[in-house]
């Protein structure tokens, strides 16, 4: 967990907590209350479909899911180092947790790319 | 973060006495704190909460419609709630270090720390009416 890997980590912590801080409660808001209880209209299976197809759409929902996940995974990683002082479980949690961020990075990747 | 010191033989061990898991719970300040921390949980939350809609719409208008209706049950409206409450604390928190962690200077003068910090709010809110129009109407 030394040299350049730890000062890479704060980078996407800080990126991912800002990207998180501004677009997330919105779409949580949106997808989570204002359309499961209809007090918004949510739009169509063929209308979020075309949104989700356009590239910029799809750039932007790629850094939407992608940063704040690593952002989580340095974030928690020392919640529970410190919160649970786990100290000799640091190698595992630290893999476990960047791993986790990394799964769901390509799995974005994978699911934006090929979205037809 | 390094690797612990071996320990050396004969080396006398420290006392240290055991600090409890609920340490933070002693004072309001360490409550704040943790909670804090915890809003990355449901930050993760949403993400993957996202990327399954985004899986859901990929698997054609059947799946996609399972996946809205899962979002109607109680236990997705009470975790949303929460994840909300705990994604809010997020964004308060992080737009209130900003002046802390970014130190602004408009012609050698420091700009005060209520500037930086509101431009954020204001800044979101545009974003989150941007976010809305988009994400309920669709493409024009």
């Amino acid at each position: 967990m030394t040299g350049r890997f730890t000062p890479i980590m704060w980078t996407l912590f800080s990126v991912g907590g800002t990207v998180a801080a501004f677009l997330f409660p919105i779409h949580l808001f949106l997808n989570g209350l204002a359309f499961p209880l209809g007090w918004l209209d949510a739009p169509s299976y063929e209308a979020f479909l075309a949104l989700v197809q356009h590239p910029v759409t799809r750039l932007y929902l790629f850094v939407m899911i992608a940063l704040p996940l690593f952002h989580w995974a340095h974030r928690f990683r020392y919640t529970l180092y410190d919160g649970l002082q786990l100290y000799h479980l640091t190698v595992f949690i630290a893999v476990l947790c960047y791993g986790v961020a990394l799964a769901g990075t390509v799995v974005a990747a994978y699911t934006l790319w090929n979205i037809a | 973060m390094t690797s612990p010191a071996p320990y050396t033989p004969y080396h006398p061990r420290w006392y240290r006495r055991r600090m409890s898991v609920w340490w933070w719970l002693k004072d309001r300040a360490y409550v704040k704190f943790v909670l804090r921390e915890l809003t990355s949980v449901f930050v993760a939350f949403f993400a993957f909460l996202y990327l399954w809609q985004l899986r859901a719409v990929t698997e054609g208008p059947d799946a996609y419609a399972r996946f809205l209706a899962r979002l109607q049950t109680p236990f997705f409206l009470t975790v949303d709630i929460v994840a909300l409450a705990f994604v809010l604390f997020h964004t308060i928190t992080w737009f209130n270090l900003t002046p802390t962690a970014m130190v602004v200077r408009v012609r050698g003068k420091r700009v005060p720390g209520w500037i930086v910090a509101g431009s954020n709010y204001l800044v979101w809110v545009v974003v989150s009416a941007i976010v809305a129009w988009i994400f309920t109407r669709g493409l024009p």
